[in-house]
């Protein structure tokens, strides 16, 4: 058998057997702890000794949407961060990029996800389609389609589906901040 | 006679018979330009070749079948492996050690039954469950592992399992990992040294990302057949069946997603989707290729050999084969991360008093010079000690301030440490006097 040992160099000799903390574990508690979240984010865990799963509110304080209060639900599973966080809309809520069943298009949350990413910038992103929503990349069809035809039509229309109203026959969940 | 009876009826015979390795033993029984200096030429590495060396083998699928066979025949008598899956009809035409009537039974004891049926001598040690079921003592008391696995997830595991059963008191503890893959023509064989040489997760950023299409894409414009079939099992099927869980093995489950799929398909014209097609997309099957599997089979095996007998050169690190255009190989040394959360960071130990509160500690991790950190956040394998942020779980965590460190963490125990300040994580070993 090749002797390997030798090979170790003499700093690493001294070094002491790593812990039995997951690297996904490490990750998640060092994303968590690192996040620099503007007063319009806020985390909730449900359990507090259970830090891969949470949800993330979030309140723009600007925008078309402002005057929500909008909740996430973040699933973390043990392959993170070569998989992306889970992430869904816990209401019904009237906007073009996230569906009737809580989808979200968000390109980091699918096909531009990489490990290097976090989930600060998976938050960031989130709020980012409150203050930006963006009808080219639909999942709400017909939300998409006022945006882009009437912008007033479409805020008049975030404002009613705010209060729990209806838009095109759809009701929608209650998500203002009263 | 004998002999001869032996070499064309294996099962006969047990043990060896004259000329049993004469080709194996062209390099063994003397030493070549390039060969280690501990190799002992002769009877002692041919002893430790037959009789002492343990190896373990991980998965008996595409390549665990070839990995199986070839070690067997390369002299490895004592032979372990380790397969979670049972046989199913579409891996006949690659997994050369079942034949039609073992379908539904375990990879690893039909694997194991028909090496030793066919190579007289040689012990395999089957094992029909996951990596997972098994502690580090089973772990040590292997010389090598050798991984034919299809899954990041299993790799990651079985890496960091081996990195943190290195014990720098005990030479044994380092079990050299190799690792081969396939994905359709492409594959790469590679030789990690826990806590030596670049390992599986300092690698993790260099993995193509599985294939994803925009969830928007599939929503409203899908072109694809597999556009539909990502609607069926990402959209549809969380919208009917709520929070059931889809199971892939579960002919009804494809049943559904290939009928709801197809509907799509025919509503926006789009041909293609077929059951099969479903299925691979659902379990992001890749096509398997047997003729890469031989090949990335084969690299690994010459490695457990040379690192086994010290005969050779081993690979360092990395060899990656490409033959979707002619054959294109490519063999080069990756590097250690030094960030790596399995094999990197660095680790400190420390002896603090059975009195310090957690308080106490983070005062004396933010003044000492040589780590220099700012509002470090700490836990313990299983729980959490102080975290700085998000705010619920700095005031869940911030009554343990106040408590001693021996009430939270065992003597000797490990405490991860991250900080913003910190490129990777700090472990610090624990013990109080």
């Amino acid at each position: 058998m090749i002797k390997i040992w030798s090979m170790k160099k003499n700093e690493d000799a001294a070094a002491k057997k790593k812990p039995k903390t997951s690297a996904a574990q490490i990750r998640v508690q060092k994303d968590l702890t690192e996040l620099d979240l503007p007063s319009t984010m806020k985390t909730n865990f449900p359990d507090a000794t259970d830090l891969l799963n949470f949800t993330l509110t979030i309140t723009p304080d600007e925008g078309m949407y402002k005057g929500g209060a909008f909740v996430f639900s973040f699933v973390i599973n043990t392959n993170y961060p070569h998989d992306p966080p889970k992430v869904k809309c816990t209401q019904k809520i009237y906007h073009p990029n996230v569906d009737l069943e809580g989808n979200v298009c968000l390109n980091i949350l699918r096909e531009d996800w990489k490990p290097v990413l976090n989930l600060n910038s998976v938050m960031v992103g989130l709020q980012y389609l409150f203050l930006e929503p963006n009808a080219d990349d639909p999942l709400n069809k017909e939300a998409a389609e006022d945006l882009r035809r009437d912008r007033d039509q479409f805020l008049a229309n975030v404002r009613s589906s705010l209060k729990g109203g209806y838009v095109k026959g759809v009701s929608y969940d209650r998500v203002a901040v009263s | 006679m004998a002999a001869a009876a032996a070499q064309t009826n294996g099962s006969a015979i047990y043990g060896d018979w004259p000329g049993r390795y004469f080709h194996v033993d062209q390099v063994l029984d003397r030493p070549g330009p390039r060969t280690d200096p501990s190799f002992l030429a002769g009877d002692g590495v041919k002893k430790f070749l037959r009789e002492e060396c343990k190896i373990l083998v991980i998965g008996a699928g595409g390549l665990g079948c070839e990995i199986l066979s070839n070690l067997a025949l390369l002299g490895f008598k004592d032979i372990h492996v380790i397969d979670m899956d049972t046989i199913d009809i579409s891996n006949l035409n690659r997994q050369f050690l079942f034949r039609p009537k073992d379908v539904g039974q375990p990879k690893a004891t039909v694997a194991a039954e028909f090496v030793m049926k066919r190579v007289p001598g040689v012990k395999v040690t089957p094992y029909f469950g996951k990596i997972q079921d098994k502690d580090d003592d089973y772990y040590m008391q292997f010389n090598l592992v050798i991984c034919g696995l299809d899954s990041v997830e299993a790799r990651r595991w079985m890496n960091a399992t081996l990195v943190n059963l290195v014990d720098p008191e005990n030479p044994e503890s380092l079990k050299p990992l190799i690792d081969g893959g396939t994905e359709g023509f492409k594959g790469q064989a590679r030789v990690i040294l826990p806590t030596v040489s670049s390992c599986y997760e300092c690698s993790l950023d260099m993995l193509n990302k599985p294939t994803a299409f925009p969830i928007c894409t599939i929503a409203n414009t899908p072109r694809l057949p597999e556009h539909c079939i990502e609607w069926a099992s990402v959209l549809e099927w969380p919208r009917v069946w709520k929070d059931k869980k889809m199971d892939t093995d579960d002919p009804e489950h494809i049943g559904w997603l290939y009928n709801v799929a197809a509907a799509r398909a025919k509503e926006f014209k789009i041909e293609g989707v077929t059951w099969s097609l479903t299925q691979g997309v659902v379990k992001n099957i890749i096509p398997a290729i047997a003729s890469t599997n031989a090949i990335i089979a084969a690299s690994c095996c010459n490695e457990a050999f040379k690192i086994a007998t010290s005969s050779a050169a081993y690979l360092n690190n990395y060899f990656m084969l490409i033959g979707t255009d002619g054959v294109y190989s490519y063999t080069f040394e990756h590097e250690r991360r030094p960030e790596c959360p399995v094999c990197g960071g660095e680790s400190v130990e420390l002896s603090i008093s059975r009195d310090w509160t957690v308080d106490r500690l983070i005062e004396m991790l933010v003044e000492k010079q040589d780590i220099q950190i700012k509002k470090p956040s700490l836990s313990t394998p299983t729980k959490q000690i102080y975290f700085q942020a998000p705010p619920q779980l700095e005031e869940a965590t911030r009554p343990n301030l106040e408590k001693r460190v021996s009430e939270l963490v065992p003597n000797g125990g490990e405490v991860t440490v991250t900080a913003s300040s910190l490129p990777f994580s700090l472990s610090l070993r624990i013990t109080f006097i």
